[in-house]
């Protein structure tokens, strides 16, 4: 089993040329980092405007606003 | 790296730029370290977290187009020739990655591709990639304490892989179409960083409306003062740091200038023409001496806006400081200083634009007539080394005209449009802007919560274990 496109450094350095392993398979690794970048970016979204449309919410919930503002910092005695 | 001098020229500018990545990374520990200085204690986590994540954000989008729209883009395209094949710079090619510089194993590259690109390709791409983070972190910091995480890096990633990329392409490119019409000349990237980062600032400003309480009822503004000026004096001085990194990054540290069959070996500005390590240290720090005392001068004594002057004077010589004599980057620097700090409060009163930190005016104000100031005191020099790239008909000399027109380009065409259409569209999503109520109550309000939370119930947990301790004792 080699991943690599050398097995030794013994051999012309003029030959050597990628070094990492699975050469080949650049195309592929492209789609998965493009595929993972964007997925981020939609999970991330996603999940910041739930975040703070729910505690938006729970601001709006009798003076809890005020308390927030005035400095209490405990949800639970909201 | 087949003889000496070769392999010298490649090792030595390998090297170079390594060492200018690593000092320009204090730029970003800066602006994270300002924008907490300035943020609200409520707000100063998700500030932090905000400009962090641009590493990430623009990272990877810098890795799959970034860094090929830079070298595909120089004749626009369709304005001075087609696209140019960049391989190199595609993401899936073999010289975006680890390699030697030998065979290549595809057939998209030539042996001589390897052998070049094989050590400068990956220093070169963090290079600019470092300054893509610039041009996004100018930006965030305007914008703190409303904006959603969300819609500034994908700001960030328009600005950071995009649009900035392209104005580089065009600008700040030997070849680019501006050099070649227009004889733009913008060295250190007084335009092609700062006023499109700037534009793009002020567009983003327009949409997200400004903080809480900072207006009063009858329009007059409110100052919210930076929470932490401590801070946001070290962030600067980070910034000014890494600046000087910036501007070394800005050069080429050896190449051969001498057309025709002669040798001349020397630095060059990122045009291949022919500067000094030594011009830049003169004009760096005279500019920073002409911004810091007009700073000083005009704020009568302000610190926030003395160390602002500082980067602004920089900025506003940035386009020249190649061939500028030191005291005329000092007077230029002193000059626009002024007049930015003049400008910036003017548009918070006249159109209600909240800059928490005054961004557009010290990047954008400032690149702008950076870029104009070039114009007159370089008028008539070469904005390229045609003559080294073997034109025979010479290229447009700098101007006033030409750079005013690259000015209006980068701020206005490449800056506050693009910026202005995807922030409209992220508030049309209601994306933009975090809800009225989290606004006042701040973004940490969530994290600040969970820590309470978690620490009383620690502190019951520990008097039980302390009244249990006394029952045993008994």
């Amino acid at each position: 089993m080699n991943t690599g496109s050398f097995s030794d450094w013994g051999g012309a350095m003029f030959d050597l040329g990628p070094l990492y392993p699975f050469v080949g398979w650049e195309t592929a690794m492209v789609i998965v980092l493009a595929v993972f970048w964007i997925g981020w970016h939609v999970v991330q979204i996603r999940g910041e405007h739930r975040q703070r449309e729910a505690e938006a919410r729970k601001l709006r919930e009798g003076d809890n606003l005020l308390k927030a503002v005035q400095g209490e910092r405990n949800i639970e005695r909201m | 790296m087949d003889n000496d001098i070769t392999a010298l020229q490649v090792l030595f500018t390998e090297t170079y730029y390594w060492i200018t990545i690593v000092m320009m990374f204090l730029i970003h520990v800066g602006f994270c370290t300002y924008e907490v200085g300035v943020s609200r204690r409520k707000n100063h986590l998700a500030t932090l977290l905000k400009n962090t994540m641009v590493i990430p954000v623009v990272g990877v989008s810098f890795y799959l187009f970034g860094w090929w729209l830079y070298s595909s883009m120089v004749n626009g395209p369709g304005i001075t020739g087609g696209l140019v094949a960049a391989p190199f710079a595609e993401p899936w090619n073999e010289l975006m990655g680890t390699h030697m510089g030998g065979t290549p194993h595809g057939t998209d590259i030539t042996p001589a591709d390897t052998a070049l690109w094989a050590r400068l390709n990956g220093v070169f791409w963090g290079a600019f990639l470092l300054f893509s983070w610039t041009t996004a972190s100018i930006i965030s910091g305007s914008i703190i304490e409303r904006v959603k995480s969300g819609a500034f890096w994908l700001i960030a990633v328009m600005v950071g892989s995009g649009t900035w990329i392209i104005d580089a392409a065009w600008g700040w490119h030997p070849s680019g179409w501006m050099v070649q019409l227009l004889g733009y000349h913008d060295a250190y990237a007084s335009g092609v960083v700062h006023a499109i980062a700037g534009g793009t600032a002020l567009a983003v400003l327009i949409n997200l409306g400004p903080r809480i309480g900072k207006f009063r009822p009858d329009g007059t503004p409110r100052n919210i003062a930076p929470q932490n000026p401590w801070l946001v004096c070290i962030g600067l001085f980070l910034i000014y740091t890494g600046f000087w990194g910036f501007y070394a990054a800005c050069n080429i540290p050896i190449y051969d200038v001498q057309p025709g069959d002669g040798v001349f070996w020397s630095a060059t500005n990122i045009y291949l023409q022919p500067t000094t390590l030594s011009a830049i240290t003169f004009n760096f720090i005279m500019s920073l001496c002409g911004g810091l005392m007009a700073g000083y001068i005009i704020s009568k004594g302000d610190a926030f806006w003395t160390y602002s002057g500082g980067l602004a004077g920089i900025i506003a010589c940035s386009a020249g400081n190649d061939l500028y004599h030191p005291i005329q980057a000092l007077l230029i620097a002193a000059i626009i200083v002024a007049v930015i700090y003049k400008l910036h409060f003017w548009v918070e009163r006249r159109f209600k634009i909240d800059d928490a930190v005054g961004a557009v005016a010290v990047h954008g104000y400032a690149g702008f007539l950076g870029v104009c100031a070039a114009g007159f005191v370089l008028w008539g020099y070469p904005s390229s080394p045609d003559a080294l790239l073997g034109h025979a008909e010479p290229w447009a000399r700098i101007t006033p005209w030409g750079q005013f027109a690259g000015a209006m380009i980068m701020f206005w065409g490449l800056g506050f449009i693009p910026g202005y259409a995807l922030s409209w569209l992220l508030k049309k999503l209601n994306l933009l802007r975090i809800p009225h109520e989290v606004e006042l109550a701040g973004l940490d309000f969530s994290t600040h919560a969970g820590v309470t939370s978690d620490d009383e119930e620690i502190r019951n947990a520990v008097i039980q274990e302390a009244r249990t301790a006394m029952r045993a004792a008994k």
